[in-house]
């Protein structure tokens, strides 16, 4: 018989509910607190170079983030989000990815970005928007993209890139390749309708995608009990009919071991799979926010002690491949490179007046021509009030 | 009277309307505990409880549906969209539901009392996400009534309308303004009538027109036209849909001048429907082209933001070249 409706029929007689809990998620743990590997846990096979890169990125982006989010405080940046508590998950997935498969991020994930090798410079003029930005000054911080290593330019609209990552995916396997997408979006995110939308035609239409949800406890000030009901997000994916795997975020090893499986899989079968990393923001929304009104210092303090960063550390001391005292001195020199890095970026100039009008077309429509040349006359008129632009125009 | 910034005068507002009627429920992202992220409902849910004013999931159009649905069983939702630029998911149940649901039912059904609070408009470094001024494309939709306050005491009578208004309302809410503009505001309930514009300057050579966050800026190019003797009429239109074509016309067969200021781009923009209509009816009194000083084609841009802006500068020349056309 034919199941045109596409639906299990396994009959009972007498009316009973499958609860909303039915479906409990396990959550994968590799690395305990103490930096060594759970005992039934599979320790997975990095290389010490691979390891180190990991690590130095974790370590990077956690250096970057203090630095940069002071800055934003003294005034020098307009904006910034910090990654805290949240690298492991996003350096430990990117690490399990090839270089080529596509990133298409939320806007916490820098940890991926600094893994797949975005330099201090590019961060820092981006950050700046100056005229050395990879997107030529027109975002506000953090909204980065570089096209040379697979990372799309994030956009702020949320779970806008979960439907576009399954048409990339798509894209990539009727192009033959041998890569995946991997969209990151929080939990709060995953109650846009671009979530269903984005899911539902992944596994319908068998795009080799890899959605990373970050449950990290609160989209701005709302926390997740009151973003849904049912168990996290991982089980959602059961109801696509993908498979979800749910794992420590602030454990790299276990963030990485999954993400490896599931590219694995993907790949292999041509399907989407949904993972759930589950982690605590740490620190602000962004340094908009203050979150100071909506959770307590207690409940933080609680969190910080699940360090992503400490506990690799441990491993890595325990394996020996890190040393204690040069790894102390290597982040101190971190923090001089970055501020020397800030410093040097702060001083480039602003994009040039013709990028007001470039790129919303292939080429500039007539229409814009016009406008442009009419500001340039306004311009000349009164340059005191366009500092940024007078004087650099021809 | 009491001295309030405009997101005290919402939040008075929106206490006042709650206490009158137990129908107003407040929600959106953020809107509960924490009070918005601008601090709107701050509050709120401390006095009214957590059944009249909450947080939602995080999806638009789910808040928009939402809202549809409590409106048509009688209810009158006060929903916010955390910032226009994300209005857009909610677009169908906006333009095609919200709008449509008195005419569509013959008259069965309604969302009057709907409103939805959303902050617009740029000048903070908020790029083109943060910055967007969506007015028109809401303004193509009948059915809809669309409101944009410049001042504190202004937003609570507009915003107390919108809310007793038996049409849904849009309340574009000028997010650089929140705090920047002070100014005294009755501690009473009190209305200011939708669609009706008003004249805050009288003068007989050039009407200046504009609406929301802008009046401060063309009301800074007036000053400086007038400092070299040009007679300036200024009109805050206050509600883009219905707009106040009496007024508006009234002055400019009197002017017969008019530079429409708006911040959103140019094409599509509103100040095309309002130039029509004028160069219609006053065609006859026109002494020249009516000027639109707006943004530029282009997103909100970042680093260039004051090049894009249209300022007092770019108003001022235009109100120039108006008058020596």
């Amino acid at each position: 018989m034919t199941n045109p409706n596409n639906a299990t029929i396994s009959t009972i007689h007498l009316a009973e509910f499958t609860s909303g809990h039915a479906l409990q998620i396990p959550t994968l743990r590799v690395l305990a607190d103490d930096g060594t590997v759970f005992p039934g846990a599979k320790e997975p096979e990095l290389s010490k170079e691979t390891a180190l890169r990991m690590y130095h990125s974790m370590t990077f982006i956690r250096v970057l983030d203090e630095r940069m989010l002071a800055a934003q405080r003294q005034g020098r940046i307009s904006f910034y989000m910090q990654c805290l508590g949240e690298e492991a998950a996003t350096v430990g997935s990117a690490a399990a990815l090839d270089e080529e498969d596509m990133i298409m991020a939320q806007y916490r994930e820098q940890g991926a970005l600094r893994y797949r090798g975005f330099s201090l410079e590019q961060f820092m003029n981006q950050l700046f928007s100056n005229e050395k930005d990879l997107g030529k000054g027109r975002q506000m911080p953090v909204h980065y993209g570089s096209r040379d290593i697979h990372y799309m330019t994030i956009s702020s609209p949320l779970g806008t890139q979960i439907p576009q990552a399954a048409g990339y995916a798509y894209a990539q396997k009727l192009r033959g390749k041998a890569n995946v997408t991997i969209c990151y979006f929080g939990e709060g995110a995953a109650s846009e309708g671009d979530f269903h939308a984005g899911l539902n035609m992944a596994a319908v239409h068998k795009a080799p995608v890899l959605f990373f949800c970050r449950n990290n406890g609160y989209a701005i000030s709302t926390p997740a009990n009151e973003q849904f009901k049912g168990d996290g997000i991982a089980c959602r994916g059961v109801g696509y009919g993908m498979k979800a795997i749910r794992v420590d975020g602030a454990d790299i090893l276990a963030v990485y071991q999954a993400t490896k499986l599931a590219r694995d899989y993907a790949l292999a079968n041509n399907e989407p799979v949904l993972l759930e990393s589950i982690a605590y923001r740490l620190g602000a929304h962004s340094s908009s926010d203050d979150p100071s009104g909506y959770r307590s210092k207690e409940e933080e303090e609680l969190w910080r002690k699940n360090d992503p960063v400490a506990r690799f550390r441990l491993w890595l001391l325990n394996k020996g491949w890190l040393d204690d005292a040069a790894d102390k001195a290597q982040i101190e020199g971190l923090r001089q490179e970055i501020l020397d890095a800030l410093k040097v970026a702060e001083k480039v100039a602003k994009p040039g007046i013709e990028h007001l009008i470039s790129d919303v077309y292939a080429e500039p429509i007539p229409e814009l021509e016009r406008q442009l040349s009419e500001l340039k006359e306004h311009i000349r008129k009164y340059p005191e009030a366009y500092p940024i632009t007078a004087g650099r125009m021809l | 009277m009491a001295k309030m910034n405009m997101l005290q005068a919402i939040n008075n507002a929106l206490d006042l309307a709650m206490a009158k009627d137990d129908g107003v429920v407040c929600f959106g992202e953020d809107v509960g505990h924490f009070g918005g992220v601008f601090r709107a409902t701050s509050k709120l849910q401390e006095k009214y409880g957590k059944d009249r004013c909450f947080n939602t999931p995080l999806t638009e159009q789910g808040i928009a549906g939402f809202a549809n649905g409590m409106a048509a069983q009688g209810m009158k939702p006060v929903a916010e969209i955390q910032f226009a630029d994300y209005i857009f998911p909610a677009f169908d149940q906006i333009v095609n539901e919200t709008a449509k649901f008195r005419y569509r039912s013959g008259d069965q059904f309604n969302v009057g009392g709907l409103v939805f609070r959303t902050p617009y408009g740029g000048g903070i470094a908020g790029g083109h996400y943060h910055s967007q001024s969506p007015e028109a494309y809401f303004a193509h939709t009948p059915g809809l009534k669309i409101v944009v306050p410049r001042d504190p005491a202004q937003a609570k009578g507009l915003l107390l309308a919108s809310i007793n208004c038996p049409d849904p309302v849009i309340f574009f809410e000028p997010k650089k303004l929140y705090r920047a503009s002070v100014g005294e505001v009755s501690e009473e309930y009190y209305e200011i009538p939708i669609g009706k514009a008003e004249v805050m300057q009288t003068g007989t050579q050039v009407t200046v027109l504009a609406w929301g966050a802008q009046m401060e800026i063309v009301q800074k190019a007036v000053e400086m036209a007038q400092a070299e003797g040009i007679s300036c009429e200024l009109i805050d239109l206050r509600s883009i849909l219905p707009w106040d074509v009496d007024t508006v016309v009234a002055s400019v067969k009197k002017t017969g001048r008019l530079v429409i200021n708006h911040e959103a781009p140019l094409t599509g923009g509103f100040a095309g429907e309002i130039a029509a209509t004028i160069q219609k009816e006053c065609f006859l009194h026109l002494e020249s082209p009516i000027m639109r000083v707006c943004g530029l084609d282009i997103p909100y841009p970042l680093a260039l933001e004051k090049e894009y802006v249209p300022d007092h500068l770019k108003t001022f020349e235009a109100i120039k070249a108006s008058v020596n056309f």
